[in-house]
């Protein structure tokens, strides 16, 4: 009898028709597809992507040249060279993070006792030249300047959980 | 057809129109149908590119192309013209005439089988009586261009994609064969548009239902011999990189693209034909219809309904793509030769005694 079912349902094609519905029924289901220049995704404020190195509100470097996060990275993708400044301080004359080494873990902002290093939400980047993945102090410094309200928005967000 | 022109033009071009021989008007009629088919076989190809993507998207979730255009709806041409830019790169060891042919001998017989095709009850370009012959015929001559190609390119996998094709399409051919026999006996002719007439009187009049174990042979059978998934393993790209045109680039591979794309077409348009009443309205005979104005147009026949049948069966093209993995080449060979010939051998016997003792729709086939 189970053979008579079987020999009927191959020539009704019935496993085939199941698996047609399945495709007709997701035919008529609205895609998923996020267009992503036009639309993206939420992103939480733990975000880690390109990193910045933030300042004081009076305009000081946050950096101490503890290397911590020097000594934590993984992937050994910042180098650090510090000295005495004029007024004194110990500061930094070096920290380069090299982005193809860097794998965003975000120990390195873990570890900093100042909160400079930071990685922000900023994942649209690329480079042109061979060189341009070394992210020197002065360019850590920019975009921090430059993305210090988003910056300060996402720490202040997060500052509860931490 | 004349009187379809005679109220378009003014009635001193109607009077050179008649002055002229019988031959040249013939020849000028001809070639204009010609042109007018290849080029809406092209167009249909282009955008069946097109709605494929779309709807394999679809049932994917995703968009499908959405970026060329508006709603991406110039993809096809980009992509043609991409093709076009691009070098064709002839390898070294090949038969380079040969390699140069096969694109050519397989789109020549894909759009060769138009000829026969009846769009509506007057546009054929030729009305011959045994029209499905010269079909199973060409249909049959398209798989040289494969396996010449396969063998031009002298490489492994493209000879070993050529077998494969050859090998299905002689086995598929049969079947196909066979279930055509079926709605020969059923219409009681060979002239594709006496076909249709034979099942004209609305959907209960078509061969669909009493044809049924035959439509659905000729139709997978239809997919196999286009080379579709899922029974395409002449080009399974996971086995044999892309079977027997491998090494084709830039036009040579668009050709064997608009080739295939244009099988699939006629296949299409062939099922619609010989089960679904061609250009014939289902809605033939409903006489109530006519009293609606609005719906009347429903019960008249021509060039959409054959249109809409054709979209439909593209459209099971890009399902099936979409729902079935690949058959495995035994399995194929299974299918073919000891699944549908014996189906269509058993039905084309039930339909012969079905119409001796005069028991279903068919009058073609007196005893």
């Amino acid at each position: 009898m189970n053979r008579a079912i079987t020999y009927v349902k191959t020539f009704a094609l019935w496993e085939l028709l199941r698996g047609l519905s399945v495709t007709l029924r997701n035919f008529f289901r609205p895609s998923v597809t996020l267009e992503y220049p036009e639309e993206k995704t939420p992103q939480s404020p733990r975000f880690r992507g390109l990193h910045a190195l933030r300042r004081y509100p009076n305009g000081e470097e946050r950096c101490i040249a503890c290397k911590l996060c020097e000594a934590v990275c993984p992937a050994l993708a910042i180098t650090i060279e510090s000295d005495v400044s004029d007024d004194g301080t110990r500061r930094t004359t070096r920290y380069d993070i090299d982005l193809f080494k860097c794998i965003y873990c975000g120990f390195c902002e873990e570890a900093c006792p100042v909160d400079a290093i930071v990685e922000t939400r900023l994942h649209e980047y690329h480079m042109e030249l061979p060189g341009e993945n070394i992210m020197t102090k002065d360019k850590l410094l920019a975009i921090g300047d430059k993305y210090d309200a988003m910056i300060s928005a996402d720490k202040a967000a997060d500052a509860k959980y931490r | 057809m004349a009187d379809f022109f005679a109220g378009l033009v003014p009635g001193f071009v109607w009077d050179i129109w008649n002055s002229l021989p019988p031959l040249v008007q013939y020849l000028t009629v001809t070639v204009w149908k010609i042109l007018f088919l290849t080029i809406g076989v092209i167009l249909i190809v282009a955008f069946s590119t097109y709605f494929e993507r779309k709807v394999i998207g679809s049932m994917q979730a995703r968009v499908g192309p959405n970026r060329v255009g508006p709603l991406g709806l110039l993809q096809p041409f980009a992509d043609v013209i991409k093709l076009l830019i691009k070098e064709v790169i002839v390898p070294s060891q090949s038969s380079k005439f040969l390699f140069v042919v096969a694109p050519l001998l397989s789109l020549t017989p894909a759009l060769a089988t138009w000829a026969v095709i009846p769009l509506n009850n007057w546009y054929v370009i030729a009305d011959i009586n045994a029209g499905l012959l010269y079909v199973l015929a060409l249909t049959s001559v398209g798989v040289y261009g494969v396996i010449l190609a396969g063998w031009a390119t002298n490489s492994k996998y493209a000879l070993l994609g050529a077998m494969r094709s050859a090998a299905q399409i002689v086995a598929y051919e049969i079947a196909m064969g066979f279930a055509l026999v079926g709605v020969l006996m059923a219409s009681g002719s060979l002239n594709l548009g006496a076909i249709v007439e034979a099942q004209s009187g609305g959907f209960s009049q078509w061969f669909l239902l009493p044809l049924l174990p035959l439509f659905v042979v000729y139709w997978i059978s239809g997919v196999a011999e286009t080379n579709r998934a899922p029974f395409d393993v002449a080009e399974g790209e996971s086995e044999i990189v892309a079977g027997f045109h491998v090494e084709y680039s830039g036009v040579a591979f668009a050709v064997f693209f608009l080739a295939e794309y244009a099988n699939m077409v006629l296949i299409s348009t062939l099922t619609a034909i010989f089960f679904l009443g061609g250009w014939a309205s289902p809605f033939e005979g409903w006489t109530f219809l006519n009293d609606i104005s609005w719906l009347a147009w429903l019960t008249v026949g021509g060039l959409p309904w054959l249109f809409a049948k054709m979209c439909l069966f593209m459209y099971t093209f890009f399902w099936l793509r979409a729902t079935f993995p690949r058959y495995r080449y035994d399995q194929i060979m299974r299918l073919g030769w000891k699944v549908f010939i014996p189906v269509t051998i058993v039905w084309i016997a039930v339909e012969g005694a079905m119409a001796w003792f005069h028991i279903g729709p068919w009058s073609g086939l007196s005893a």
